[in-house]
């Protein structure tokens, strides 16, 4: 089973040298410390930044240089700073080629939820609606099980939808899914240590299981 | 030249009145007219419909506001932050209308680019969509929204010369540019105040003509939300 740190670790071994990547907040923020050496990308910040660096030293923080999740950050050499609009022009563009986020609840024709629990939670989409009606790839990074223990990949979302057939992967601490264009979620690889059988037992919606599911190679 | 140039943000507020819509721009706590809201805060204006990307938090930005109960309702794309907030949406004392932030930005966009109306994929299919007008392009679904209709737009800078035109610091940019040109007035509050010609043409974000007012602010404090550092090795 896979931390934290581990999903993140596997999620940036789907980033191709040259992407323009969206990382949201959590699990995908993590990614940016495992890009492979020798694959250049560059990290979109949809507040407006093209290029995010690393955290500031202590005491070089500013104030008007943060990224999306309000955390202070730095610039790198080659980087451009540019309104909102233009911002989600790229994005509703497609010139960004890569989606990391966080989810709630994905079902097996690739809707997600992760926006709204009625009568609970109310903090709102921000650029999660606009990214995954937009984005040609996006992979989802989240637990496999909610806190309640209940499976978060399902037959159909029961929370408010933050998007519609939109979502090609996820990957959990267990393991990686494709979901398939006719609907399921094909199991890909297993995380080290996790058994299909286990792997099913977390998965409520439809999930595809060929005679050999690998595990995953992390290094 | 015409000089926009008021005294301070007293005079720069002196017609919003109860019930005005009113755009204020920022990311989070960066960017945000601070001089403008205090000056809200301290005249005591109620019932406004603020459309900001984020609501500030418990005792900055517009949660100053929200703790007097000035804001009737909010415009916002997220809002997670702010105790009161939640607590004042909840209790259902104040109204609030959640939409993606894209679309935020381009509704903006549109109306100072004076376009009625945008045609958007975000929010197809969810609740977001509800009542509205869609429209198929290339075979897929678009939402059409409408351009917004701010009776004022206050937004920050990092300087600005006397005719109005603005230069903003890196990503306190943000929603600033856009809602400064969607305002039916808009008011600039900026860290530095120059003479004209002295900025750049070629560099100015924001052209004066889509600027009303502008004054120098001071006292700011410019807090940061999430303070994130690495070590020296």
């Amino acid at each position: 089973m896979l931390d934290k740190n581990g999903i993140a670790k596997r999620i940036a071994k789907e980033i191709r040298d040259g992407y323009y990547v969206n990382l949201g907040i959590g699990i995908p923020t993590l990614v940016a410390n495992y890009i492979p050496e020798g694959i250049n990308v560059v990290l979109q910040s949809e507040n407006g930044l093209l290029g995010m660096g690393p955290f500031p030293f202590e005491g070089e923080e500013d104030a008007d240089l943060i990224n999306a999740g309000k955390q202070t950050i730095t610039t790198l050499a080659g980087s451009s700073i540019f309104d909102s609009a233009m911002s989600f022009g790229m994005i509703r563009s497609q010139k960004i080629d890569l989606t990391i986020l966080g989810a709630m609840e994905v079902s097996e024709n690739g809707d997600i939820a992760n926006w709204k629990i009625p009568g609970k939670m109310v903090k709102g989409m921000g650029g999660a609606m606009d990214l995954v009606a937009s984005a040609k790839n996006i992979i989802v990074a989240m637990q496999h099980v909610n806190k309640a223990g209940e499976s978060k990949l399902l037959t159909q979302c029961s929370l408010p939808l933050t998007g519609v057939n939109c979502i090609k992967k996820v990957v959990t601490e267990l393991a990686v899914l494709d979901i398939l264009p006719e609907g399921g979620f094909k199991l890909l690889e297993r995380a080290p240590g996790v058994s299909v059988d286990y792997i099913k037992q977390a998965t409520s919606g439809k999930l595809v299981v060929a005679d050999d599911v690998p595990e995953m190679i992390l290094d | 030249m015409i000089n926009k140039v008021v005294s301070g943000a007293d005079e720069a507020i002196r017609d919003i009145g109860d019930g005005k819509t009113i755009m204020l721009g920022g990311f989070g706590l960066c960017g945000i007219p601070e001089n403008c809201i205090s000056a809200l805060v301290k005249k005591g204006v109620k019932d406004l419909i603020c459309i900001s990307n984020n609501a500030g938090v418990d005792d900055f930005g517009i949660g100053l506001m929200l703790k007097k109960h000035q804001v009737k309702k909010m415009i916002s794309s997220y809002v997670g932050e702010n105790a009161e907030f939640e607590r004042q949406l909840l209790s259902g004392e104040l109204e609030v209308e959640l939409i993606p932030q894209g679309t935020l930005a381009t509704r903006c966009m549109a109306a100072g680019y004076g376009m009625p109306a945008i045609f958007t994929p975000a929010g197809v299919g969810t609740e977001v969509a509800e009542g509205k007008e869609i429209r198929n392009f290339n075979g897929k679904d678009y939402l059409m929204e409408y351009a917004f209709d701010a009776d004022f737009a206050l937004v920050k800078a990092w300087k600005g010369d006397k005719a109005g035109n603005l230069v903003f610091r890196s990503t306190s940019r943000n929603f600033n540019p856009v809602m400064a040109m969607a305002g039916k007035i808009t008011i600039a509050e900026v860290e530095e105040l120059v003479e004209p010609g002295e900025l750049d043409p070629d560099h100015i974000h924001t052209p004066g003509v889509y600027v009303h007012r502008i004054f120098q602010g001071s006292d700011y404090e410019k807090r940061i939300e999430q303070r994130t550092v690495r070590t020296k090795n």
